[in-house]
């Protein structure tokens, strides 16, 4: 195993533009691919925030009264198709992947580095293509799992542009996906074994197998889709015989495994930021690595749990029930672990800690719903309602998206020599879990009360609890304002970090910060212990 | 003096007082009107205090950790090198092992209460629903205990309103009324997309699918006025697509029946 791009690398870097420019273009380089997946979906989520708003401004009253009810489809179709596969996807494998991998595997770049700018390049136009959809014909209104019939029967354009739109991103996602196994299987320096790599390679190996196995399957759902719409083709239209419930198999066989993609990339981020901030080692190592493998084994066979109340026979619904309820046990392992590893250590309580125990208790809430959710006499009652709503967004939200902020906090000096303000970064903690809380906490209560999702219009007895999950959202978007001023005032006149100014062990802190284009002068240190805090030898070397 | 594990126990009982506490006083559901109701509600009150144990243990543990073990100032190096614990993480995979276990063979035998593992059949005198496949649903009624007085209605679903056939009367309503504590068994089906019926005070909800029925059976027990909902997204209108499911005393039940009636027209 030898780094073989180092010649290829160099004869690049003269062609490649210097400054803030190299984020214009087609870089090959490993850690400006990073940082363009980070900021581009950065924007997307801008947008996709704003348009959540837009149904919360919707919400706070209960008549259709702020837009047009076919608008309103359309928006919650946009916010979480955004959401998904132009921000948290992109961003928890692509953004922090890209940075971080080739550094933890010792290598100079990714195994593919065109294939991965092409990855990268593929995001933009896709996503701008979705907004602007929207003027061409009204964007895609049938929910981001994009039901048949409806999809068929809702003006089409919108509905193919939605299509192209996704199977691009998905293209994206498996040469991303592609590239990440190659890079933590061959590219790994000489020396360095498998299971002495930190724990977010494991984590993104897990996430790429699911992304490479599950998602040309959404792929080939969505050209049948696209086959019905545009060639009045029958797969899954029922007036000419098509199947309705076959399009839920498929779609979800994608989009379930589509959440570890999500969540596990933010399970291996936070095994990196809790030992360097609590100064402990990563507690039960090993399990960790057999749990994100379980996970990955079992979120391939529970899509079935979207579908309880669907077309779906009572051995099938029960079946699904018991390997829902069972990914519980892998991830508990790694919740305990975490808490573990706080237990004992010298805490430092700063934004990138206070996000990582935020996601921590958050994700706790999502996962107990969640196994509620998986049993079918529960689910039947509450699916399809605001309950659900609740518990993807303490999952994906609370859970990912606070990994993210956290790792920004962490990452940041790495990126740019600079600290971001801790003042202001506890400010933007405080006010995005409070406003989280109040703004998704209150609505597994509608959900159980009888508010059913994706409407404009509901009971006004519930009016009361909506407002308040309002006022939560509105402390979310507010939240981002110290963010962007803290990152902007950093960038520019933050104190200087120093070379690794958490003390941390992992391979990307033994280089100067931000790094060399070659990612390190001479060699690439061999890290045999990524994680050896208190340990007396390593304690020496430091000079703490 | 009073030593650590004390303290241990102490906490961990009041976690799982306060949780039982919380189970049994707080109500988070709305009231209940059909036989499934209560079968249900003692499934979420389970689920809801075993959640509430280990949301409030996690974040105890969390807070008490960055509390107890936070950096003073004139602290310097790391913490305890403790890389695991063979015996501790075999234990916490295999408790909440058996807990998960536990609650899903639980829920299945609630499951079976409410009729979910029943195999589907729909009572219907006026057409052979055997030769028919329905997909899905629940079903109180197993093919043996199928009453004559079961009342057989047929549902279909449109954007952006649902429909109520009562073959025995050859009537359509818009409003669903049933008699209390009568088996009521629904043959549903689509018109157009996919919508989905929902009564929360009874605590059912199935798909409506276009191209191929399902089945829903109740038995309602409670007198009143109650939200059919549509849970499915349908369309621009979907918000608004409710109706209302009457339950009544049966003699008042007749009196409307009776009303509706058409004579059957032979052709």
């Amino acid at each position: 195993m030898t780094i073989s791009i180092d010649p290829q690398k160099t004869n690049n870097e003269s062609l490649q533009p210097k400054g803030w420019l190299r984020f214009f273009s087609f870089s090959l380089d490993h850690k400006v691919i990073g940082i363009q997946y980070l900021v581009c979906g950065f924007l997307f989520y801008l947008i996709g925030g704003s348009l959540a708003s837009a149904i919360r401004i919707e919400l706070a009253s209960p008549m259709s009264d702020f837009m047009p009810r076919d608008v309103y489809n359309q928006v919650l179709t946009l916010h979480g198709t955004i959401m998904i596969f132009l921000w948290i996807v992109p961003v928890v494998n692509g953004a922090f992947g890209n940075y971080l991998i080739p550094f933890y595997v010792g290598a100079r770049d990714m195994a593919f580095p065109r294939l991965n700018a092409v990855a990268f390049w593929l995001i933009p136009p896709s996503g701008l293509m979705l907004v602007a959809s929207y003027f061409v014909e009204g964007a895609a209104q049938a929910g981001w799992t994009a039901y048949p019939p409806l999809s068929i029967t809702t003006p089409q354009s919108g509905q193919i542009i939605w299509i192209l739109s996704v199977l691009l991103l998905g293209g994206s996602s498996i040469f991303g996906g592609i590239n990440f196994i190659a890079t933590i299987i061959k590219l790994r320096r000489p020396g360095l074994k498998l299971m002495q790599l930190p724990m977010y390679c494991w984590a993104m190996l897990g996430t790429s197998l699911l992304v490479v196995l599950s998602t040309p399957v959404l792929a080939g759902t969505l050209i049948l889709l696209s086959f019905d719409i545009i060639a009045n083709t029958g797969f899954f239209n029922p007036v000419l015989g098509g199947n309705v419930v076959v399009y839920q198999h498929l779609f979800w066989f994608y989009s379930h495994p589509a959440v570890y993609i999500m969540v596990l990339p933010a399970f291996g981020l936070v095994s990196e930021i809790l030992p360097v901030h609590a100064r402990k080692p990563l507690f039960g190592y090993t399990t960790m690595v057999f749990s994100i493998m379980g996970i990955v084994v079992l979120g391939l066979v529970v899509w079935a749990h979207h579908m309880f109340t669907s077309g779906t026979p009572p051995w099938m619904r029960l079946f699904f029930t018991i390997a829902t309820a069972f990914i519980a046990v892998p991830t508990g392992i790694k919740f305990f672990n975490w808490v573990a590893t706080l237990w004992g250590g010298k805490i430092s309580i700063n934004s990138a800690m206070l996000f990582s125990c935020g996601f921590i208790i958050n994700f706790v809430f999502g996962g107990i719903t969640g196994v509620a959710l998986a049993q079918v006499p529960f689910d039947i009652h509450v699916h399809d309602t605001y309950f659900v709503v609740a518990h993807f967004h303490y999952i994906v939200y609370g859970g990912t998206v606070f990994i993210i902020f956290s790792s920004i906090y962490h990452w940041f000096p790495k990126v740019t020599g600079k600290m971001l303000n801790e003042k202001l970064g506890i400010l933007h903690f405080i006010i995005t879990f409070i406003g989280f809380n109040l703004c998704f906490a209150p609505q597994h209560w509608l959900g159980l009360n009888g508010m059913p999702r994706r409407v404009a219009e509901y009971d006004p007895q519930f009016q009361f609890v909506n407002q308040i999950s309002s006022l939560g959202a509105l402390l979310m978007a507010i939240s981002t304002i110290p963010f962007l001023i803290n990152v902007f005032l950093s960038v520019r006149n933050g104190k200087d970090s120093g070379d690794n100014p958490w003390n941390a062990l992992t391979p990307e802190w033994l280089t100067s910060s931000p790094p060399p284009v070659e990612n390190w002068e001479g060699e690439a240190p061999l890290v045999e212990e990524p994680y050896g805090y208190g340990k007396k030898i390593l304690n020496e070397n430091k000079n703490i | 003096m009073l030593n650590k594990n004390f303290y241990l126990i102490l906490i961990i009982s009041l976690v799982f007082a306060i949780s039982f506490w919380i189970g049994f006083n707080v109500n988070l559901l709305p009231a209940e009107a059909s036989i499934n109701a209560p079968i249900y509600d003692e499934l979420f009150k389970i689920l809801f205090i075993i959640g509430l144990i280990i949301f409030i243990g996690m974040t105890i543990a969390v807070i008490y950790s960055l509390f107890k073990f936070r950096k003073r100032n004139d602290q310097i190096g790391d913490g305890i090198a403790l890389e695991g614990n063979l015996s501790l993480e075999i234990v916490w995979t295999i408790i909440p092992s058996i807990i998960v276990l536990l609650i899903g063979l639980y829920s299945y035998n609630i499951y079976d209460r409410m009729g979910g593992m029943k195999e589907l059949n729909h009572n219907h005198e006026m057409m052979s629903s055997n030769t028919e496949k329905i997909w899905a649903g629940i079903s109180q009624t197993s093919d043996n205990e199928i009453a004559i007085n079961n009342l057989s209605i047929e549902v279909s679903a449109m954007q952006f309103a649902f429909l109520f056939n009562y073959p025995k009367g050859n009537f359509i309503s818009g409003e669903l009324h049933v008699p209390v504590d009568q088996k009521v068994s629904m043959k549903m089906e689509s018109k157009d997309v996919i919508h989905a019926f929902w009564v929360p005070e009874f605590r059912i909800k199935q798909d409506i699918i276009p191209g191929q029925p399902t089945i829903l059976n109740f038995t309602p027990t409670k007198v009143g006025k109650y939200p059919i909902i549509c849970a499915e997204l349908c369309g621009p209108y979907h918000g608004g697509m409710r109706a209302s499911i009457i339950v009544e005393e049966e003699s008042d039940y007749n009196e409307w029946f009776n009303k509706n009636k058409k004579p059957e027209v032979n052709l």
